[in-house]
């Protein structure tokens, strides 16, 4: 396996010395997916928290504030509930599949975590198709989400299930296409030189001028569909389907599709702040010298992106099915072709903003 | 060419709704309505218009205005209000007039309906803007509305 690393260079040499070499290396997996579990769970559980007081400030209310210092702890409570609570099967589910399917998501969306950079030396899997790669793992989620549905045994668990294949084909299409378009002006898929490409020349927002903010609302408007948040929660539209997908599931199972649901949030909002806002780099590259600072700046951008995100959820009503198939087909997508060329013009002209 | 104008009021009315959203958001410090109920049980105000219980005011001189009429007895459909009255002579007049013993309150059994407010005609009694009014001896629900030793406000009379 010939996977690069870059964790805190110390770590890895201090490993390499005590122990032979084939045992430092399963070693250093290990503790790079212990890590990355441990950040998925608190990610996880710090933006449940985050959604519910933001929320709450919207609708001016105060939301938890009772467990621990302005209720921080509240959702650690809540999990530790759904861990005590049963596991419950319907009487003709499929067992296999039902209890797969929350798997399924998890692992995608962990997959997926594991790409991301969190500054320069903090990237775990540093893949030469590191984009493409990541656009592909995102979408094995909605296999969990489909098994889910179907093995319920449960009309609205399916018909749920069925919107969300449904949503995912049609928006993961606008999504690959506005990736594209920053592909272009990056001239590689690689997420390390994307983010090299932008120290260069600025952010690609601003580099890549009106085909980038474009392709930015663009990506937004299908991210939030991918993650079938509201707008685009017709999956688990509470006052058509109950509960969507997860009607049937209850305890830790159902916490995990819940969980999952937030870190897909957490790496659409990542994805944007790679391919738009510069990853980890600093704005004007104030820090660039303490290179420490980069998670910080990487998380700021990510929670800026996911509150944007949050504030959509707020604000619009929920789309009707055919509205959402009018959006993806009609509007977003000529609007996306058309938005390429234009990049690619643009490239070719070389009119893009560098200083 | 409604496509391009579609877009363009499409992402008008979004950017609409999300600076409505927004204002909310960003002075929200200001505007939360939430109660934080047991913790501020001593400083909570209620608004004008909320039901807690029905009292009898009286002024400093130990004065209602109840003339023991009774029209809230008959209008209250539960049963909640039981006045004990007695005739005595007017002092004035020489005339046997009505006075009120007791003004009785079944709090219990009140549905916080109005009516008995409504039907009175000399304004004798009003909601109370108190709450949190549970207990639990439903004999403290029981509550007699005239102070002990009060009297009728001179001039509030029966319209004939």
């Amino acid at each position: 396996m010939n996977i690069p690393l870059s964790i805190t260079k110390n770590i890895h040499d201090w490993l390499f010395e005590v122990m032979s070499a084939p045992l430092a290396t399963v070693v250093e997996k290990v503790l790079i997916a212990v890590a990355f579990l441990g950040f998925f769970a608190l990610a996880g559980l710090l933006l449940v928290y985050m959604e519910r007081r933001i929320a709450a400030f919207f609708q001016l209310r105060l939301g938890p504030n009772r467990v621990g210092p302005q209720g921080i702890f509240q959702t650690i409570a809540d999990a530790l509930k759904l861990v005590s609570k049963e596991l419950t099967v319907t009487d003709k589910a499929d067992q296999f599949l039902y209890n797969l399917a929350p798997y399924f998501v998890i692992v995608a969306s962990l997959m997926a975590l594991s790409v991301l950079p969190f500054s320069q030396e903090f990237h775990a899997f540093d893949i030469n198709i590191g984009v493409f790669f990541l656009i592909a793992v995102s979408s094995i989620g909605v296999i969990g989400i489909l098994l889910g549905g179907w093995s319920s045994n449960n009309k609205y668990a399916l018909i749920g299930a069925m919107r969300s294949g449904l949503q995912t084909i049609s928006y993961e299409l606008s999504v690959g296409l506005s990736i594209l378009t920053i592909v272009l002006l990056a001239g590689s898929l690689q997420i390390s030189e994307i983010i090299a490409a932008q120290q260069e020349g600025g952010w690609f927002i601003i580099q890549g001028h009106i085909p980038a903010i474009i392709a930015f609302m663009i990506f937004m408007i299908a991210g939030t569909a991918e993650t079938n948040r509201a707008p685009f929660d017709l999956i688990e539209a509470e006052s058509e389907l109950g509960a969507g997908f997860h009607t049937e599931y209850s305890g830790m199972k159902f916490a995990y599709f819940f969980l999952a649901e937030f870190i897909n949030m957490f790496i659409i909002a990542a994805i944007g702040t790679i391919l738009f806002f510069g990853g980890w780099l600093s704005p004007f590259g104030i820090t660039e010298s303490i290179p420490m600072l980069g998670i910080m700046w990487f998380l700021l951008k990510v929670l800026g992106l996911v509150f944007l995100m949050m504030w959509f959820r707020w604000t619009f009503p929920r789309l009707r099915v055919d509205q959402l198939l009018t959006l993806e087909w009609k509007y977003l997508l000529p609007i996306n072709l058309f938005n390429i060329v234009l990049m690619a013009v643009i490239v070719w002209l070389g009119l893009t903003i560098n200083f | 060419m409604s496509y391009f104008s579609d877009i363009y009021n499409g992402i008008k009315t979004l950017l609409t709704g999300m600076s409505v959203t927004g204002k909310y958001f960003f002075n929200a410090r200001k505007e939360i309505i939430t109660q934080q109920f047991p913790d501020n049980r001593d400083t909570l105000k209620m608004f004008d218009r909320f039901r807690g219980e029905v009292v009898m005011p009286h002024d400093e001189n130990n004065e209602h205005r109840c003339t023991g009429c009774q029209k809230c007895e008959l209008a209250c459909p539960n049963g909640t209000i039981e006045i004990i009255w007695d005739r005595v002579v007017d002092e004035e007049t020489g005339k046997k007039i009505k006075v009120i013993d007791k003004h009785i309150y079944h709090l219990s059994m009140c549905t916080m309906c109005g009516l008995c407010i409504e039907a009175c005609p000399t304004d004798a009694i009003k909601w109370s803007q108190n709450f949190s009014n549970s207990s639990y001896d439903r004999t403290q629900l029981t509550k007699v509305l005239n102070k002990p030793g009060s009297k009728i406000m001179p001039g509030v009379k029966d319209k004939e």
